[in-house]
Formats: C-alpha cells, sequence, structure tokens
C-alpha cells in the first residue's frame, strides 16, 4: 500500500488549539506541506502572531518566533536582514495583519521585504472572543458590532491584497479561501508560489487566505463554510492581485 | 482496496471530513466518544472508498492519513 | 586603531557599536538622535552592515528583536517620545530573553516636550518603561570616550546576560566633540548563542523565541529565573566613579552631563573650604547602592543634580535607607543647572553642617 495522505513533517506532531472545524489548522498544514516539498524547513525562520494563531510558534518544526500584536512584519524584516538565504515567513489573522499590524505590514510589502507572509482573513477577532476586525463585513455582528457593522459609523472592511497590490515592492498576492477541497488545493498552490518567489528573491509575498471561525460565527464548521462561500468571498474575490512573474 | 484511518483522539468532531467525502461513507460516531469527548468521525464502508482524501485536505487537525 | 581621534558623541556612539560588531542598526529620525541614524546610514554599507530606516520607532525595536533573535548584534536609537514608543517591543525583547542594545538620546518632556537635554526619562529607562517584571542595564556615559567605552559594555553585557541594554545619554553628550581611542575588541567570553532562531540546519532541535506563558506558574517560574539573572546583575556590575568622596561631608550624585557640571561645583565649593564630593552612578541599573552606603558613612546630606523634576533622587534615599538628608538641583525642561545653582544650592545646605 502506498501513501496517498499523511501528517507533513513540518508539521509538529501535537494537537493544535484550534476550535473544532476552525480552518486555521489547514493553513498550517498547507504551510507545512510546502516547506516539506521545496525542502527548506531546516532552513526557515517562521514567525507567529498575537491572536488565535499566537500558539503556531509549537505548531511548525522550523524555528519559530513569537511576535507582539501586529508586529510580525517587522521581526521578520529583522530577521531576514540577518539571514538573508534563510526562507522567512510570518502567519497572521487580520485583526494582527490589517489593523494594529497595518503600518508594519504595508511598510514590509513597500520595501519588498523578501518575505512570505501568511494572512488569515475570518473576519473577527477569534481569539478574543469574536470582536470586530478590520475585515468585518458590513452588516456583520460582532460582540462589538451587537447591531451589525454600520459603515456610516466605522467604516468600511479592508481588502488586503487590493490594498498590497499597489505597491511597487509586492511581488506577488493572491486571495485564497479554505470552504471546499477545490479551493484548499488551490491554496497550496498559493502558498508554494508564494514561498518559490521569496526562494527566487523576488520580494515581497502574501496569499490572504479566507477561513471560518465556526465558534464565533454562532454555526456549525459546516454552515460555517457555506457562509464563507456566501458572504466573504463576493466580497472578497478569489484570485490573482500582484504577479510580478518572472520579471525582476 | 483504499484505507482511510483516523488519529481519532485528535479528532474534534467538526464534520468536514464527512461533508467532503464524495462517496458519503464518512460520519461522525452517534455512539461513541473519544478522549476529548468528541463524537469522532468513522469509516462506515471502508470498500466504497476511492482514497481522493478530501477528507484529509479539508481535516483541521490533520487526523487522517490515507493509503490504497 | 589606538591613535586618538576628536569625534562628536554620537558619532563615537555609532563607530564604537560598529567596532564592538555590531552590523545591524534599525532607525527612526527624531531629533537629537538622528545624526546617530545618519552616521549609520553613512557607515553600514561600507562595511557590509545594515542600516534600515524604519517605518516607526515601534517597527525599528521589532526588527531588532528580529535581528537579535537570528543570532546577531542589533542597535536602535531615539529619543524620549521615541522610546516611549519602543517601551512595547523593549518588554518583549526582555520577556524572550534577547539581548539588545537601545540609545535613547534623551530630550524634553513629557508629551512632545522639547528637543533641548533632558534627563526626565530615569525613570522610564530604570523602573522599566514597558510592561511587566523586567529591568534593562541602564548605562550613563558622561564623556566621549565613555560612550564608546560603554557601547562595548552594553553589547557585551546584552550578550552575557540576554537582556536588553540601554545607554542614557542627552543632547549635551550627543554634539560634544572630544578626542577617544576606539578599542579594537571586547576581553570578554561570551556563551555561544545556541538558542538563537537561525534555522536549525538539520542539526539541532527548532529554537523558540518567545514571551507568552499562559500557565502561571511557569510564567512565575520564568519570571523567578529572570530575576536571579537580575540578582546577579546587581552584585557584579554595578558600576561608579567617586570624586573626593573620602572626607565629603556634602555628597553631590548626579549622571550623564549634570555629572560634569556638577564636578566643576565640586571644585569650586572645596575651594571655598566646604567638603564636597562627587558620586556618579555609571550604571543607572544596576544602581551602584553600597557606594551611596559607604558615602553616607562621612556624609552629612547629599544633593542629587539632574535635568528632570527629581527622578534619580528616590533611588539615592533608598540606597542610604533615607538615613541622611536628601536635597535635590535641577531644571527640566531641557534647561541645564549652571555650576552657580549647584554652589548656591550646596552653600545653602552646609550652613547647616
Amino acid at each position: 500500500m502506498s501513501t496517498v495522505f499523511e501528517r507533513p513533517k513540518a508539521l509538529s506532531d501535537v494537537l493544535m488549539h484550534y476550535c473544532p472545524g476552525c480552518t486555521h489548522g489547514i493553513a498550517h498544514r498547507l504551510v507545512a506541506e510546502v516547506l516539506d516539498e521545496l525542502g527548506v524547513c531546516d532552513n526557515t525562520v517562521g514567525v507567529a502572531p498575537v491572536g488565535c494563531a499566537v500558539f503556531a510558534y509549537n505548531y511548525f518544526e522550523c524555528d519559530m518566533i513569537e511576535a507582539a500584536h501586529g508586529r510580525a512584519p517587522a521581526v521578520a524584516t529583522g530577521v531576514k536582514r540577518v539571514l538573508p538565504n534563510a526562507v522567512v515567513f510570518t502567519y497572521q489573522g487580520d485583526g494582527d495583519l490589517a489593523a494594529i499590524g497595518t503600518a508594519e505590514t504595508v511598510h514590509a510589502a513597500t520595501r519588498g521585504e523578501n518575505i512570505t507572509v501568511i494572512f488569515i482573513n475570518n473576519t473577527n477577532y477569534g481569539m478574543t472572543g469574536g470582536q470586530m476586525a478590520p475585515t468585518t463585513l458590513p452588516g456583520q455582528v460582532t460582540t462589538t458590532t451587537p447591531y451589525g457593522r454600520d459603515p456610516k459609523l466605522i467604516g468600511y472592511p479592508i481588502r488586503v491584497c487590493e490594498l498590497l497590490s499597489t505597491l511597487t515592492g509586492t511581488a506577488y498576492a493572491e486571495r485564497v479561501a479554505l470552504n471546499n477541497v477545490k479551493n484548499v488545493r488551490n491554496a497550496k498552490k498559493a502558498i508554494r508560489k508564494a514561498f518559490e518567489y521569496q526562494l527566487a528573491g523576488k520580494g515581497f509575498s502574501i496569499v490572504e487566505i479566507l477561513s471560518t471561525c465556526p465558534t464565533n460565527w454562532g454555526m456549525s464548521p459546516v454552515e460555517a463554510t457555506r457562509w464563507l462561500e456566501e458572504n466573504m468571498i463576493p466580497y472578497y474575490p478569489l484570485g490573482v492581485y500582484k504577479d510580478i512573474g518572472g520579471d525582476k | 482496496m483504499a484505507k482511510v484511518t483516523f488519529r481519532e483522539d485528535w479528532c474534534k468532531g467538526c464534520g468536514l471530513c464527512v461533508e467532503a467525502c464524495p462517496k458519503k461513507i464518512l460520519a461522525l460516531s452517534e455512539k461513541r466518544l473519544n478522549s476529548a469527548g468528541f463524537h469522532p468521525a468513522e469509516m462506515t464502508d471502508q470498500e466504497k472508498c476511492i482514497a481522493c482524501a478530501f477528507c484529509a485536505t479539508m481535516c483541521p487537525h490533520v487526523v487522517i492519513t490515507v493509503e490504497k | 586603531m589606538a591613535d586618538k581621534v576628536l569625534v562628536k558623541g554620537n558619532e563615537a556612539l555609532g563607530e564604537a557599536a560598529i567596532a564592538a560588531g555590531c552590523r545591524f542598526f534599525f532607525g527612526y529620525p527624531i531629533t537629537p538622535q538622528t545624526e546617530l541614524s545618519e552616521y549609520m546610514a553613512k557607515r553600514m554599507p561600507k562595511i557590509g552592515g545594515t542600516f534600515l530606516q524604519a517605518e516607526s520607532e515601534i517597527a525599528a525595536i521589532n526588527m531588532v528583536l528580529g535581528a537579535s533573535s537570528a543570532g546577531a548584534r542589533a542597535m536602535t536609537s531615539s529619543s524620549s517620545p521615541g522610546i516611549s514608543l519602543k517601551g512595547e517591543g523593549i518588554s518583549y525583547i526582555a520577556g524572550s530573553d534577547l539581548p539588545a542594545v537601545i540609545v535613547n538620546i534623551q530630550r524634553g518632556g513629557p508629551g512632545l516636550g522639547g528637543i533641548q537635554p533632558s534627563q526626565s526619562d530615569y525613570f522610564q529607562a530604570t523602573k522599566g518603561g514597558g510592561h511587566g517584571d523586567y529591568h534593562l542595564i541602564v548605562l550613563a556615559p558622561n564623556s566621549v570616550q565613555e560612550i564608546v567605552s560603554l557601547t562595548f559594555d552594553a553589547f557585551d553585557l546584552a550578550d552575557l546576560y540576554r537582556m536588553p541594554v540601554m545607554i542614557l545619554g542627552d543632547g549635551m553628550l550627543g554634539q560634544m566633540m572630544e578626542p577617544v581611542v576606539f578599542p579594537e575588541h571586547s576581553e570578554r567570553v561570551l556563551p555561544e548563542k545556541t538558542w538563537a532562531t537561525d534555522t536549525t540546519k538539520g542539526l539541532r532541535k527548532k529554537n523558540i523565541i518567545n514571551s507568552l506563558y499562559i500557565k502561571p506558574d511557569v510564567l512565575e517560574k520564568i519570571n523567578f529565573e529572570r530575576y536571579a539573572r537580575y540578582a546577579e546583575v546587581e552584585a557584579k556590575e554595578a558600576r561608579y566613579e567617586g570624586y573626593l568622596l573620602e572626607d565629603a561631608e556634602l555628597v553631590i550624585t548626579a549622571y550623564g552631563a549634570t555629572s560634569r557640571i556638577s564636578r566643576n561645583a565640586v571644585n569650586a565649593l572645596r575651594a571655598k573650604g566646604i567638603k564636597a564630593g562627587l558620586l556618579r552612578p555609571i550604571t543607572l541599573w544596576p544602581f551602584p547602592k553600597d557606594a551611596y552606603k559607604s558615602a553616607a558613612k562621612t556624609a552629612k546630606a547629599f544633593l542629587t543634580v539632574e535635568m528632570s523634576m527629581g527622578q534619580m533622587i528616590e533611588d539615592v534615599r533608598l540606597a542610604i535607607d533615607c538615613l541622611r538628608p536628601v536635597h535635590f538641583c535641577g531644571r527640566t525642561g531641557g534647561m541645564i543647572p549652571t555650576p552657580g545653582e549647584i554652589e548656591a544650592k550646596a552653600e545653602e545646605i552646609a550652613r547647616d553642617f
């Protein structure tokens, strides 16, 4: 018998803390699979965020750093400048990357910092119990938008890939989703491409991953995948927003 | 001949594998609980499995191994 | 490099950092430390180092955290308002047991304050500044030569004790030009950085740099361990300079730029027959408590001189268990006390002897 599917080596052999049905675990696995396939795990430094993925440092077999909230791209910059031949990635949520860490994100991108950012967009602050995130959809109920997000009062969600694609330093920006098998497979291709771009020295690469949060959305894991498809994808269309391709 | 095995104690019973299975041969156990107190996913008809690994692709806790 | 060269304080600091092996400098412009960043911007590319102007002080200190995690000697510099922004990162560096060197060329505060020299960040530097149970080693040079030697020490102490070290200066020292000699290298034997996240290379298990401990008993244990290290620093690394202390009845105490002014005042007071001496802490943390205790044996009173509303004075009182009166002479907001002001205050105190 041959193995069709098994746990990647770069994913630590520990039970992740994520809630049932939360797709963070899938994103972790895809990153680990790519590290394995590219054979770079022992030459990689990962930077974990503050938020649901705060314990990501326990889940990857490469060296890991736990950064302050929003500061992962700055920390990754410091690492990459010291170890230019190492693979350096950050793994961040929407509050971390697009609210408190907006400056670090935008400037790492505009510097063309040769790092890879894995960005989990699940439209809320999961770890603290489901508050409004910069990516919370108009009308979406969270614990701090109990009557639904009203753009007149608190503005509109940020479309991160679109924003970063305007920057010259961004080499690659793609939005993917984890709501079904096909999209998960596409997500892996995007993650692989992002790491390959880093290995080729092309500059800043980001994969925005639309992810579910069944616990805070208040629905079953399967319902959450449908909610993602019906509500998030229309607002956050999937696809490649920037790809400098073979140039540079 | 395909074989799907579950690291059952790590299963959180989310059901994403059940939903993903094209042959509809996975189910959350109705009777059993695992050591964490979840109803774990289980194979109901191994004969029909085509080793597509859709279940493993969607499993957030990476508890599924697929062989053929 | 044994020749004496005439350099400005800010530039001496930069060159000393390079001589000490620092190849990564992350800066952000703010008066009055910008010259140091500019100097590093000029020098680093020529020696294969990295100067990076960050998008904020917050980013700069986190870049230092990353570079230090990767095993490199890294530094950032700023001035008071910028140091407040770095407070978060400094706390994380301390909590992650990382070495780092942070330069604060102080200016007047609070808020945006002013751009003239000040010593009003003493509390911030010595009592934390960021959140949590931690300390920085705080070094306070008072000459350009000492800026050089303490910069060497800063990197060594940071590596030795795996903790952030702050060089606390002020605009006066930064601008001052004096002849200095640059040492070639440090004499200290330092531990290998086996903890660094510099990739496993397949040779070891992964390293984790982290300051998060969800279980309270674990966090308490980590803090206890860190404080055991701090106790060692307090026992071994406290430094001061004494001047005419042996028979001093009035001990004037000041650090950094105000210690130079105070020394002039001590000389003038001696000429007037007042037995004054100077106790200058070189390390503000650890505070050289023993030196104060022994000075208290002859002293009838202490006089702290600061460019602040009075901050170090609290440590002086604590160091001598309030055994002697501790007086204060200070200016704030960027104003600098004159030798005359110090003398007048000293003479007023000495009338009661």
